[in-house]
């Protein structure tokens, strides 16, 4: 046993300007293991992950590998100390190959030659695949690629310069239940032949399943450094918000709302892709949560209900009469969160105000003019009361945290009072303080009377809000559960694999 | 590296932010200004006759540059005006030379820049054929229609009804070619800053999916753009014409890549999702006083192009966000 750690970073501290972002850092590897990162945004986890891969400088502390003080001056020196960042948005090129995306700027050259020796090329990724256990042509353009194993491209980059820290930045936010499982094989691959791995992500299931150890950051210091084994979900939370501060993530009965008139009617929906026959009716104050696997149509039919898809039969009835298109949807009550805020929710490179306004913007308008005056009340509205983390409303949208910008996506569409709010995939990237605020807001519209849609790969997301849930397998709602009859995660997540689950009853609208 | 820098999400610095980047224009504008005033002002370069000649020569592409301020805003591109305003400037002389009174004219050739602009928007927005070609082609097929239809040859315009309003008159000793390009400037500006319009095609250029997601009508937006753009070079056209009291084939060579210079000098994203009118009337400006001051100088036309080249690579150089 040695008596030390194999990565020692401490007393890291780092300002920005007069704004301490890290105070007193302590964050400790040891070799071969699955070390979780975690804290809400702001905590400073970014930082410390920057300063570890050469991004940042820090301003005072040490950093030691195998007992070796280590200059991480920059991005090169830090891959030149065997320590690689696998990035949330992929650094490949996809319109190069596997093999090409695996070896730029370090091409294997004809000996002699400047020419790149292509076949040694291929075959080096080959093996390297092969190695991960991955059937993957490296003659593949990466374009064609999945995201699971775009990824796995990316650990196989890292891992072709010799990493020995891989620092994993929400890498399953964008994978589907399959490709997850096959990250998490990989993992304990790469963990049992030596790899360190700092495992960020905001999802406390798959922290407990795949790590170690946890360390927890809140407000530029790390507060706790335990191994997962002894810790519980409630722990972990704690930690992150600091005492007293537990999160309302827990389920809440909001009754049975049998009497009152559904207002949305989905009726034997067909869509071109995978949806063969569904339907579900919505009530007024209704929270449905639609579970189903990633690529099982659940994003289709939002985008059909919100009038943007066209149906092949069946049809979307809303308030007493078919929705029309998406305009006819928007001008009836109907707002979509979209899966991917940053393509679909936001124009990242306008204000905060812009961006709220975007769909209010006739609301504003009188005579061909907008009324910003009128229309900042509104927006200053919005910010307070789903309380948007920003400097003011004239804030570049980019320059937010993932649950803030989410924060303003949802309240560009609160905005305009709403009465069916589709949530799709609304927390992925969000961290645990935020996404309880965001859960908090939804219940308090839900009791007003909004009826709620929630698509979410997240059980225990689905678990915490839904009063009902939806489970879409095989192109049907297979089975409609009652929130409170369904026991566990595990069940839940036995009916999305397509059982029956257990001691359930199934419960007919 | 490839990691974006982003701001820490903490507190973030709280250095004032003051985007000198987006104010190049205006600050290269009184460099210019002031260099030429120093070195030639006793030449006639500060004469009110020279400023306003300055203004006069600009205005054609500043009325242009103004649509393709909204063209560019919304993630798009108009090569066509160059040979639009030509093709404006013939209808105009042709149907006056037949004898009908000049509104007709002025109607039909704005109608003639509508009809550009409608195709030009049909094949980007129904077709979905990237702007770049669309427009390429239609400046291609434009030009030859112009040389075609007179083959090459002028039509002179004796109407001075006409070529008082669009050229050469002047209103309480201002000339009217002064007057249009700032009446357009400020309409444009009030637009793009203060109407839904002017938002939606922000949101457009900025990103499409997600301005669609929000219920605004991309393609109808960019569809409009085109005809704005097609309109203002037809506008531009009529401007020629009334000060050449001419319509030649060759009005408006190059006048796209000008406008689009203009453009992009005055501080607008040529990405789409930013821009602003204000500047581009200060980028049309500081072309049109570059160009002039370089003449006075007495430097040959290879010398001028040469400079003014070089100008507009440096100043949109100094209008770049550092590492953006």
């Amino acid at each position: 046993m040695s008596t030390h750690d194999f990565l020692e970073m401490t007393d890291i501290r780092k300002s920005f300007g007069n704004v301490p972002v890290l105070k007193r850092v302590h964050f400790h590897l040891r070799r071969g293991e699955v070390h979780a990162l975690m804290g809400g945004n702001g905590a400073g986890k970014s930082t410390l992950m920057k300063i570890l891969t050469g991004v940042y400088q820090k301003d005072s502390g040490t950093v030691l590998i195998d007992g070796q003080p280590v200059d991480v001056a920059d991005t090169t020196a830090a891959t030149r100390a065997g320590i690689a960042m696998i990035f949330q948005e992929f650094s490949l090129v996809p319109t190069l190959t596997v093999a090409q995306n695996i070896w730029l700027k370090r091409e294997p050259r004809i000996a002699g030659t400047p020419f790149i020796d292509n076949s040694e090329m291929v075959r080096q990724s080959r093996l390297l695949l092969q190695e991960l256990g991955v059937d993957v042509d490296p003659e593949t353009l990466v374009g064609n690629l999945s995201v699971g194993l775009m990824q796995i491209v990316e650990i196989a980059k890292a891992l072709s310069k010799n990493a020995r820290i891989l620092v994993m930045d929400e890498p399953t936010s964008s994978l589907s239940e399959a490709e997850t499982e096959a990250l998490f094989v990989l993992v304990r691959k790469l963990k049992a032949s030596g790899i360190t791995i700092v495992y960020i992500s905001h999802r406390m299931a798959e922290i407990l399943t795949i790590c170690d150890r946890v360390t927890v950051m809140r407000d530029g210091e790390t507060v706790m450094t335990e191994p997962c084994a002894r810790l519980t979900v409630e722990e972990i939370v704690d930690a992150m918000l600091g005492a007293g501060n537990a999160a309302s993530f827990e389920w809440q009965d909001r009754g049975d709302r049998h009497d009152t008139a559904p207002i949305l009617q989905v009726r034997n929906l067909r869509l071109a892709t995978r949806i063969n026959d569904v339907s579900f009716d919505i009530r007024p104050g209704e929270i449905v949560g639609l579970a189903g696997l990633m690529g099982s149509g659940r994003t289709e039919i939002a985008e059909t209900i919100f009038g943007r898809r066209p149906a092949l039969s069946g049809e979307v009835v809303f308030d007493g009469k078919p929705v029309r298109g998406q305009a006819d949807a928007i001008d009836r009550g109907i707002a979509l969160v979209p899966e991917d805020r940053r393509k679909m929710g936001l124009v990242l490179d306008h204000s905060v105000r812009d961006n709220i306004l975007l769909p209010n913007l006739q609301r504003f308008t009188r005579h061909f003019f907008v009324r910003d005056a009128e229309g900042l009340q509104t927006v200053n509205r919005t910010i307070r009361d789903l309380s948007i983390k920003t400097d003011g409303p004239d804030k570049l949208a980019r320059l937010l945290s993932g649950g803030n910008q989410q924060k303003i996506v949802l309240g560009k569409w609160l905005a305009r009072g709403p009465r069916l709010l589709i949530l799709d995939e609304p927390t992925i990237g969000v961290d645990i303080g935020a996404k309880s605020e965001i859960v908090d807001t939804v219940r308090r519209m839900a009791d007003a009377g909004m009826a709620v849609l929630v698509i979410s790969s997240e059980l225990e997301e689905l678990m915490a809000i839904s009063d009902r849930i939806l489970v879409l397998h095989g192109g049907r709602i297979s089975q409609e559960l009652n929130r409170r009859n369904v026991a566990s995660e595990e069940e839940l997540h036995h009916a999305i694999q397509g059982h029956r689950a257990q001691q359930t009853d199934a419960v007919h609208a | 590296m490839q990691s974006k820098a982003t701001v820490p999400s903490r507190p973030t610095l709280s250095m004032p932010d003051i985007q000198w980047q987006n104010y190049v224009v205006y600050i290269f504008f009184v460099i210019v200004l002031a260099f030429f005033g120093f070195t030639i002002g006793d030449s006639g370069f500060l004469s009110v006759t020279n400023l306003f000649n300055i203004a006069r020569t600009t205005a054609m592409i500043t009325v242009i540059a103004v649509a393709m301020t909204f063209v560019i805003s919304a993630g798009e591109l108009d090569l066509s005006v160059g040979s639009t305003t030509a093709l404006a400037a013939l209808v105009a002389g042709l149907v006056m030379q037949a004898g009908l009174p000049w509104p007709v004219a002025v109607a039909a050739a704005i109608g003639s820049g509508l009809a550009v602009g409608l195709l030009n928007g049909f094949f980007v927005t129904m077709i979905g054929i990237p702007s770049f070609l669309v427009t390429l082609g239609m400046m291609q097929f434009i030009r030859g229609f112009d040389m075609r239809v007179t083959y090459t040859n002028p039509v002179s315009i004796s109407n001075q009804s006409f070529n008082g309003l669009f050229g050469s008159g002047y209103v309480f000793g201002i000339p009217s070619l002064l007057i249009w390009s700032v009446v357009i400037a400020l309409l444009g500006h009030v637009v793009l800053k203060y109407t839904g319009f002017g938002r939606e095609i922000l949101a457009t250029g900025g990103n499409r999916q997600a301005a669609e997601y929000s219920g605004v009508k991309t393609r109808r937006v960019k569809f409009y753009a085109f005809l704005l753009s097609g309109a203002a070079a037809a506008l531009a056209g009529l401007l020629y014409s009334g000060m050449m009291q001419t319509a030649r084939f060759n009005f408006g060579e190059g006048a796209e890549l000008m406008a689009i210079a203009a453009v992009i000098l005055g501080g607008t994203s040529l990405f789409g999702g930013k821009g602003t009118i204000l500047g581009t009337f200060a980028g049309s400006l500081l072309i049109g006083t570059i160009n002039n001051g370089l003449i006075i100088m007495g430097l040959d036309v290879s010398e001028q192009m040469m400079i003014s080249g070089a100008i507009i690579i440096v100043a949109v150089a100094f209008g770049k966000k550092p590492g953006a």
